[in-house]
């Protein structure tokens, strides 16, 4: 009964992070996805100097820790303003992850038919109208399941502005497991907790996938 | 704008030893978990196409359990949580078994798919030449599976090699544990981390260029990881 | 009545869920005969040919291989299966292995034969095949025609006494046919056991000791081809032969 009770005061402690990792990842995800559409428009329909910045963007990001690229923003933004633990964190999180959506939408824009193009010059579409009203949707739509994927990524990466001391489910777990000195019980129930949520993503995602999908 | 450079010179110059021993770490750390993986995920991979229903589900919860559960907390509950269970582990040894345990569900996961990929009528032909089950698994299909999984396992090297960066938080003098240090040391995180993102990049840059000479060396026509 | 058949088959009953394939088929084989299957898809050809090797097990009914009954409880299907040779319609060549490679495999897995022995053995069959030149060629390095006489090799290293052809040249351009039907008319010539399921009507007519009509899952009739072709007891038969008869003409 005691253990139960451990368990129950634990849990809810723990649980309180919830809304912190989700509010990482929900932004983290934002500033990616804004990132991720431009960089890879610049990288596909850009001219050779934007086209340039978007590569070194993504292939230099990429190649490096998501944690190193959290902490060298997470220390540059504070140098600039003044934000939240919480906001820097999300930021520096939302610019790694916009390197490989970057890469996701790029694909997507290469998998829509060139035909599309030439089609929306036809009727007299601007090229930047073209990107936007015809290109960009179905892209998107392509790119669902690769973002689906780094969606998840995000969720679990969210662990990582931990070290900047932004009190979401980790962090409470560390918090929670120095007072009960039961670190197994508390790192358990953190891992089961953001199993619960990955696998409730999946599910999300794969609905919003069905109902979106384009077929090519 | 000199002497600034200068003192950025002189910084490197001293932090420079440190960094090349964590790059050792990180290596080691990377390249033992690695082979850790693959000693699991190589059978494990295995089990879950071919083994009898029950291994085919244990398997298969040990990679849902790893694929949805953040490196992070897993490296936590190995280190400082299987204490409490009586199993006490050193930092290096932590490390390697979480990444390991980590590695091998996402390489089982690449090489279950491989195996899929291997057409039916290859096994149809190596039992109909007369080979048992197992015979055909070892000779026919998993050759082709590991070539067909080459891809997908050099991004796991590369991938792998980025994930150790988290063991530092368990005080592993890995290349960003030297960084940590260094960067309270010195009071200057900012130029710290960059030289350190700098090496990364060096370090995923030649295991990438590597790797891609490795699979064009294993290149076979018309068996490739990409559909035809 | 020949006394000893090579093969018996008594009965057999096949179905893949709801769908009966097979529905008490009976045949018997000669040694040195050629069997030629013919029949509407869905008849029960191919079932019946990876049933004879046991890739697909019966689920009822008998099947006797030189006096030795390969269906019965105990019987270790590998080891059968060593003395039938099968070559598919799709080949199913090795894939990451040569040519070669493919014939070699065989015989250094199964018949457990020392690496040099089984080269040269396979050297050998590929010779028997027309193919030598293509020893180090991968699957993909070779024509449809080449694979499948690859595929005919690497059947023949394991020495069987008995070859299963499954609709061997319908995946192939219609000008690769004659090279891989010439093969398989060599080695009848040779003396070799065969069971062929196929509408290459020219081949049965020329190779056949036998040709077998199915539909149905069962045997209608069966002959001789120059009777089979020419005055057919059932009606059912010679409409279906007509019919294969026009498709060969319209194809050409």
């Amino acid at each position: 009964m005691e253990f139960v009770q451990k368990l129950v005061t634990t849990f809810n402690f723990i649980v309180q992070g919830l809304w912190v990792t989700l509010g990482v990842t929900a932004v983290a995800l934002a500033v990616g996805l804004l990132l991720g559409i431009s960089m890879a428009v610049l990288r596909v329909y850009g001219n050779p100097f934007w086209r340039t910045v978007a590569a070194l963007y993504s292939v230099l990001v990429r190649a490096v820790p998501v944690i190193v690229i959290v902490f060298v923003l997470f220390f540059v933004i504070a140098g600039f303003v003044n934000l939240s633990p919480f906001l820097a964190g999300s930021l520096a999180l939302g610019v790694a992850s916009g390197a490989y959506q970057s890469e996701i939408f790029r694909g997507a824009f290469q998998a829509v038919l060139p035909g599309q193009m030439v089609a929306a010059r036809a009727i007299g579409m601007s090229r930047r109208q073209a990107i936007q009203s015809i290109l960009l949707p179905q892209a998107l739509r392509l790119a669902l399941p690769g973002w689906g994927n780094e969606a998840t990524l995000v969720l679990k990466d969210s662990t990582l502005v931990f070290v900047v001391g932004v009190p979401e489910i980790l962090r409470r777990a560390q918090q929670v497991s120095a007072r009960t000195l039961e670190p197994f019980v508390a790192f358990g129930i953190a891992l089961l907790l953001y199993l619960a949520l990955t696998l409730w993503m999946t599910q999300l995602l794969q609905w919003v996938e069905r109902r979106y999908r384009l077929q090519i | 704008m000199d002497e600034k450079m200068e003192r950025v010179v002189e910084l490197f110059g001293a932090v420079a030893p440190l960094l090349w021993q964590g790059t050792g770490v990180t290596l080691q750390i990377a390249a033992l978990s690695l082979l850790l993986g693959m000693a699991i995920g190589l059978p494990a991979g295995i089990a879950r196409v071919y083994g009898p229903r029950w291994l085919q589900q244990a398997t298969g919860t040990y990679v849902v359990l790893v694929q949805g559960t953040p490196l992070l907390i897993q490296l936590f509950l190995v280190y400082y949580g299987l204490p409490d269970l009586g199993l006490t582990l050193g930092r290096l040894e932590a490390a390697f078994l979480t990444l390991g345990l980590n590695s091998g569900a996402y390489q089982a996961e690449y090489l279950r798919g491989a195996l899929q990929a291997v057409p039916v009528g290859q096994m149809t032909a190596a039992r109909a030449l007369g080979m048992s089950q197992g015979q055909a698994v070892r000779s026919i299909v998993l050759p082709q599976a590991l070539r067909l999984v080459l891809p997908a396992w050099s991004n796991e090297v590369v991938a792998m090699l980025k994930y150790t960066a988290v063991v530092f938080l368990i005080a592993v003098p890995d290349l960003m544990g030297q960084a940590k240090i260094l960067a309270s040391r010195y009071f200057a995180p900012i130029p710290i981390y960059l030289i350190v993102a700098v090496f990364y990049i060096v370090l995923v840059g030649i295991t990438y260029g590597v790797l891609r000479q490795l699979e064009r060396r294993l290149r076979v026509p018309g068996l490739t990881g990409e559909p035809t | 009545m020949n006394p000893t058949p090579i093969l018996r088959v008594e009965e057999l009953y096949k179905s893949f869920g709801q769908t009966a394939v097979l529905k008490g088929f009976s045949l018997s084989i000669q040694p040195q005969e050629v069997a030629v299957l013919v029949g509407p898809s869905g008849s029960g050809k191919s079932t019946l040919l990876r049933c004879i090797n046991l890739l697909d097990p019966p689920n009822a009914g008998r099947i006797w291989l030189e006096q030795e009954e390969i269906t019965a409880a105990g019987v270790n299907p590998d080891r059968i299966r060593q003395r039938i040779g099968m070559v598919f319609q799709d080949f199913n060549l090795f894939t990451h292995l040569t040519a070669l490679g493919n014939v070699m495999v065989g015989l250094t897995k199964v018949r457990k034969m020392h690496k040099k022995e089984a080269h040269e053995l396979a050297l050998f069959e590929l010779e028997r095949v027309g193919l030598v030149d293509r020893a180090g060629h991968y699957p993909a390095q070779l024509s449809g025609g080449q694979k499948q006489r690859v595929a005919i090799a690497r059947a023949l290293g394991m020495d069987p006494h008995l070859m299963l052809f499954d609709e061997p040249t319908s995946a192939l351009d219609p000008e690769l046919t004659g090279e891989v039907l010439e093969v398989m008319q060599q080695l009848a010539s040779e003396g070799m056991t065969m069971i062929v399921v196929s509408h290459e009507m020219g081949f049965a007519r020329q190779v056949a000791s036998r040709v077998v009509f199915l539909e149905g899952g069962v045997v209608v009739e069966q002959g001789p081809p120059a009777q089979m072709f020419e005055r057919p007891a059932q009606e059912r038969t010679r409409v279906f032969l007509r019919k294969i008869a026009d498709l060969d003409e319209r194809s050409r």
